[in-house]
């Protein structure tokens, strides 16, 4: 395992098109040594979940920025029980209120970064969070 | 601007400062190794006449209102008016976003500037699977005519104009602004305003797209067909770099980017077979003010002297108005920090105070909590008194253009000019915007410039206060502005309603006439207004284009 490189997938899900961050996450992942793919934009949450699975990822990364978090975001790790895979662990960024993280921790979210988090927050977390 | 020996003379004295300086720094050397803005172009300790000795007053300046407009647009500039104060607001359903208007009208706003959902964005109606937990989130949501006749009432039409950030679906919300306003009484010829309309910094930057380039070029320039002839107060297409910028572009990427954007337009127009200075002097500018106040001071300045040369040069325009890089100014919502959100008035300050200097002729500044939410009434408010102060209490709008002539704003602008017009050669060899969008050129500087810089902040070469910087752990708590879920289902049982009670056989001719009217070559606009005035949803529109002319997807690239 620890000779395989760790799999990230990060998703843009829902209509939202600000994806600044998700693309500098995947890229500071990328030279961080993981192996990023990355859904490219307008992604429903089956979409996600199921390139998650088809692409046997080790863990997922979503990001959201126009305020429809609360929705997509528990909505994927739904879908993930629903298939049999939340064992793929799921992190989330973007625009996201500190009185929603809770919520969405409890929703299964693993962890929740917000703006001003160094890409090396991200890249530590996985480290110590996904084997 | 100087003579030669003047010039001669300030070298020779530059000399002996260096080695004044040379001394002081032996024994306290300067802060930083090297110092460059935030779009990393290196500034140096000082700006001489021996940086500004080609600059020809009359060539590279002129006077405000006079070619190439480097001053300014108008002749009084701000002293005769103010630009226009225009707060984008949008939120919930068209009631709630209809009191904001108002509220706003009623502390000084002067112009009106919508903000719509992501599905309306989109060209998806509230009751589509895809909008879930999206309606009324961050904008107004709309579906027909009769959510966009709530959002304007009480607005006298004929009096405030109205700017829509709206794109793939631009022309259907200009037809029901159109729709709305003759309901009232108010001619197409009597209705002032902008749409955003500028789908290639969609694909270059916002990431807001439906179709394919081509047919999306094509909407367009049937919009700007359309108002040149019918409606001659409307700003057919606002050429935005505002969301360029936003996506991590440097700023002379922003500048040249936008200003390429422009030229794609214009060749497109023409292309159509249009005059030149029939529609260029409707097309409107739209910029970020970002944090580095002399660089985007130079940008405004830079743009409009490149603007009025190409249209002159390259498009043969002669209306003087065709030369005018009229522009509104939105300050950078990406510099705002969620880390002690209250210091996100005096960034805002700032910005917006370089756009003033810069010459704008409209500005949205950014309330304080719009890192975390739409704004709140009163965050709004400070943002709008924030304007205030800068145009009638500080007297920055005293005199026009008051930074011209300074050494280093003067270099800087010649800079911002050369660098940009480097980039729109390569756009041009390339083979026109379109093509470079196509290679992914400018996503993929833009991408690049973004991780630059986001790597310079991580390693504190770039210092935000509060973030990387001056920490603190305490949380300063702004109240949030939520949108209730009422809103969706609000949302849900008016489109049910006026599905119910439409004239259904009308619906389906008004749709078949899209149809064929987007497969020949006839302007669409006609059976927009027809089709929108019979309540024909946006997404029925939308769907209708995405089944003849099929949709853009994200190629996805990092």
């Amino acid at each position: 395992m620890s000779d395989k490189k760790i799999k990230v997938l990060i998703a843009k899900p829902g209509l939202d098109g600000h994806d600044r961050g998700a693309k500098i996450i995947a890229r500071g992942l990328r030279d961080a040594g993981f192996e990023v793919v990355y859904t490219g934009l307008h992604q429903t949450p089956e979409e996600i979940v199921a390139t998650s699975i088809q692409e046997d990822v080790d863990v997922i990364g979503v990001s959201s920025l126009a305020g429809a978090h609360m929705y997509l975001f528990p909505r994927i790790i739904e879908l993930l029980v629903e298939k049999g895979a939340d064992d793929i662990p799921v992190f989330g960024g973007g625009i996201i209120p500190e009185d929603d993280i809770p919520v969405l921790l409890k929703a299964g979210i693993k962890a929740v970064f917000t703006p001003g988090s160094p890409v090396d927050e991200t890249i530590n977390w996985i480290r110590e969070n996904v084997v | 601007m100087f003579t030669k020996e003047t010039v001669e003379r300030v070298a020779e004295r530059h000399q002996e400062w260096e080695k004044l300086l040379a001394k002081s720094l032996a024994k306290a050397p300067e802060r930083l190794e090297r110092f460059s803005t935030i779009s990393d172009e290196e500034i140096k300790n000082i700006y001489t006449p021996e940086d500004v000795d080609e600059l020809d007053y009359d060539k590279d300046l002129g006077f405000p209102g006079q070619f190439p407009y480097t001053r300014g647009v108008q002749a009084s500039m701000h002293r005769g008016r103010l630009w226009t104060m225009r707060q984008f607001a949008g939120m919930g359903g068209a009631e709630e976003t209809n009191a904001r208007f108002h509220y706003l009208m009623d502390h000084g706003e002067t112009g009106l500037s919508t903000a719509f959902d992501m599905p309306t964005l989109m060209g998806y109606d509230s009751d589509n699977p895809i909008s879930l937990g999206e309606v009324g989130k961050c904008g107004v949501a709309i579906d027909t005519l009769a959510d966009m006749e709530i959002l304007f009432e009480g607005i006298p039409m004929d009096k405030v104009t109205t700017s829509m950030t709206i794109n793939p679906p631009a022309a259907i919300l200009l037809a029901m602004y159109i729709a709305v306003a003759e309901k009232k009484g108010v001619g197409r010829d009597k209705i002032g305003g902008t749409i955003q309309n500028d789908m290639l910094k969609e694909f270059i930057a916002q990431k807001t797209f439906m179709l394919p380039p081509e047919p999306s070029m094509r909407i367009i320039v049937d919009t700007v067909e359309f108002c040149t002839k019918e409606v001659p107060r409307w700003n057919s297409i606002s050429i935005s770099g505002y969301h360029i910028r936003e996506a991590g572009s440097t700023a002379v990427q922003e500048l040249a980017f936008t200003i390429a954007d422009g030229v794609g337009y214009v060749q497109a127009c023409v292309d159509r077979g249009m005059d030149v200075d029939d529609f260029a002097p409707r097309l409107s500018y739209f910029f970020n003010a970002h944090v580095d106040f002399f660089e985007e001071i130079a940008k405004y300045r830079a743009a409009r002297r490149m603007w009025a040369r190409i249209m002159r040069d390259r498009f043969g325009a002669k209306n003087p108005k065709s030369l005018l890089l009229r522009f509104h100014t939105q300050t950078a919502g990406c510099s705002l920090t969620a880390q002690q959100p209250y210091n996100n008035v005096v960034r805002t300050s700032f910005q917006a105070l370089s756009s003033v200097l810069g010459g704008t002729q409209s500005l949205h500044t950014n309330s304080l909590d719009e890192t975390l939410s739409l704004p709140t009434e009163h965050a709004v408010t400070i943002a709008l008194r924030t304007q205030q102060i800068i145009g009638e209490e500080i007297g920055v709008t005293n005199t026009i253009d008051p930074l011209a002539g300074s050494y280093f704003i003067e270099s800087l602008t010649n800079e911002m000019e050369s660098k940009a017009l480097d980039y729109i050669q390569k756009i041009d060899d390339m083979g026109g915007i379109l093509k470079a969008i196509d290679v992914g050129f400018p996503q993929k500087e833009i991408a690049d410039a973004a991780y630059n810089y986001q790597r310079q902040v991580d390693e504190g070469e770039k210092t935000i206060v509060g973030v990387n910087k001056y920490q603190m752990d305490e949380t300063l708590k702004v109240d949030l502005l939520t949108i209730d879920p009422v809103v969706e289902r609000r949302q849900h049982q008016r489109l049910a309603k006026i599905k119910e009670t439409r004239d259904a056989a009308k619906v389906e001719a008004c749709l078949k006439a899209i149809e064929n009217a987007s497969r020949g070559t006839d302007n669409l606009m006609p059976h927009l207004i027809e089709a929108v005035k019979s309540y024909v949803s946006v997404q029925e529109i939308c769907d209708c284009w995405r089944k003849v002319y099929g949709r853009y997807t994200d190629p996805g690239m990092f």
